[in-house]
């Protein structure tokens, strides 16, 4: 019992980007959070978040000592959240330029299609989860184009997806961490406790 | 990235037009302005500054700074600058954390640095903007070092790119040297990562082939300093 009404323990992977931001949400909505530098860290977390940063970056680091493998096996049973450049790493195919990706995530993404660094902005939209519109800064994002059927919009920008959840799997083309509102973080923090719940019961 | 010189919002609005990531006003470059810098406000293109202190820092960061990164002395490969001017800013930002509500008002003068950015440090015991190292890290340990004193991240120049004689390596024409100029990078970023793993730092120092040759930042004479130029 004490087992299951633990904290969840989710890792932000911390080779590049904003992960500070993320623990600190994640600390927020009831988490713990790990910063993950090797894979030998991911035992033992409920599930991970892929923050922002520079893909092509990420990827380098990740061909080191096997993570990127280590990591699809994660992720085939445990939830993962990928923000910005995570949401790129997980998509099943990405495009200018082509890329290579973990392939979890149904769905076509492509990098800096929304304008360079002086076209980012923060928008307001309206979103599927409960609480009313939803504030989404957007840094040099990425756009979704293309989502397979198992995968639910939870909200849009000018039409195309920018969060979206398959499943144990959530990603976001906008940056969540650095806006004040918790829902999303908290949506995924659920998810993760759900899923620690189901492999407790199955295991 | 690309620098525009300190005060020259001219240079600043070409580079903005031209649509950079960033731009740096840089002290490296000669000053435009003795006596004002860019107002940043006026670009939507984020800019990084230099400071050696909290007050630079802060009057930086009214004028619009998105980043800071502490000056250190470019282009030297001599870490002591980076490392003086971290600790400075870190224990500037300290000893507000332990101030009343009251004191506040004249430590904002003493800083030289407006009120509410002295508020702000006083109850976050951090910059409003991200604390990057630069100026003189010219080794993965360096890199780790920086880190560990407080930085955010690390900006690394020409110097790590420097052989005999502060002569840059020749990465265009002599393979050897490209090679070496490449692994230095490419452990410096690995060594940032994993700064506080001085497992992977080791296996990452080994990888860089080659020794740069340093300037030591005490043989420069004071008026040479670029880290002086801003106000």
């Amino acid at each position: 019992m004490n087992e299951q009404r633990a904290l969840p323990r989710i890792g932000v992977l911390a080779i590049q980007g904003d992960y500070a931001a993320h623990a600190d949400a994640l600390a927020e909505v009831g988490a713990t959070p790990t910063e993950v530098r090797k894979p030998d860290q991911l035992a033992g977390l409920h599930g991970l978040i892929l923050p922002g940063g520079e893909s092509t970056t990420i990827l380098r680091f990740l061909d080191k000592h096997s993570f990127f493998q280590t990591l699809r096996e994660f992720a085939a049973n445990h939830p993962v959240f990928g923000t910005c450049a995570g949401a790129i790493l997980l998509s099943r195919e990405v495009r200018s330029p082509a890329q290579r990706s973990l392939g979890i995530l149904d769905s076509v993404v492509e990098r800096n299609a929304y304008g360079r660094q002086i076209d980012s902005t923060i928008l307001t939209a309206e979103t599927e989860l409960p609480g009313g519109p939803l504030e989404m800064v957007f840094i040099r994002a990425p756009r979704i184009v293309e989502t397979g059927p198992g995968v639910q919009v939870l909200a849009r920008r000018s039409g195309f997806p920018a969060l979206v959840r398959q499943n144990h799997i959530m990603a976001a083309t906008f940056h969540p961490e650095l806006s004040a509102d918790r829902r999303v973080h908290k949506l995924f923090v659920e998810i993760v406790a759900q899923s620690a719940l189901t492999a407790a019961a199955s295991g | 990235m690309a620098k525009a010189r300190i005060g020259h919002f001219a240079e600043a609005q070409i580079l903005q037009e031209l649509g950079v990531d960033f731009i740096d006003e840089s002290e490296v470059l000669t000053p435009a302005d003795e006596a004002h810098h860019i107002d940043k406000h006026a670009f939507t293109t984020p800019f990084v500054c230099g400071a050696r202190n909290l007050g630079e820092a802060l009057r930086r960061i009214a004028e619009g700074a998105a980043m800071i990164r502490t000056k250190g002395e470019a282009g030297t490969g001599d870490v002591v600058h980076a490392v003086q001017h971290m600790r400075q800013i870190t224990r500037e930002m300290r000893a507000l954390t332990v101030l009343s509500e009251q004191e506040l008002y004249a430590a904002a003068k003493e800083h030289q640095a407006p009120y509410e950015l002295i508020r702000m440090v006083a109850q976050a015991g951090k910059l409003p903007v991200p604390n990057f190292s630069a100026g003189g890290i010219a080794t993965p340990a360096d890199a780790a070092l920086m880190m560990q004193l407080g930085a955010e991240a690390i900006f690394v120049g020409s110097g790590i790119f420097m052989k005999e004689r502060a002569t840059p390596l020749d990465v265009e024409n002599d393979p050897k040297e490209r090679e070496e100029a490449v692994s230095r990078a490419k452990a410096i970023v690995a060594a940032t990562t994993h700064f506080n793993d001085p497992k992977i730092l080791a296996e990452v120092s080994e990888q860089v082939t080659g020794t740069m040759k340093g300037l030591a930042a005490a043989a420069i004479d004071e008026s040479q300093l670029l880290q002086t130029r801003g106000w």
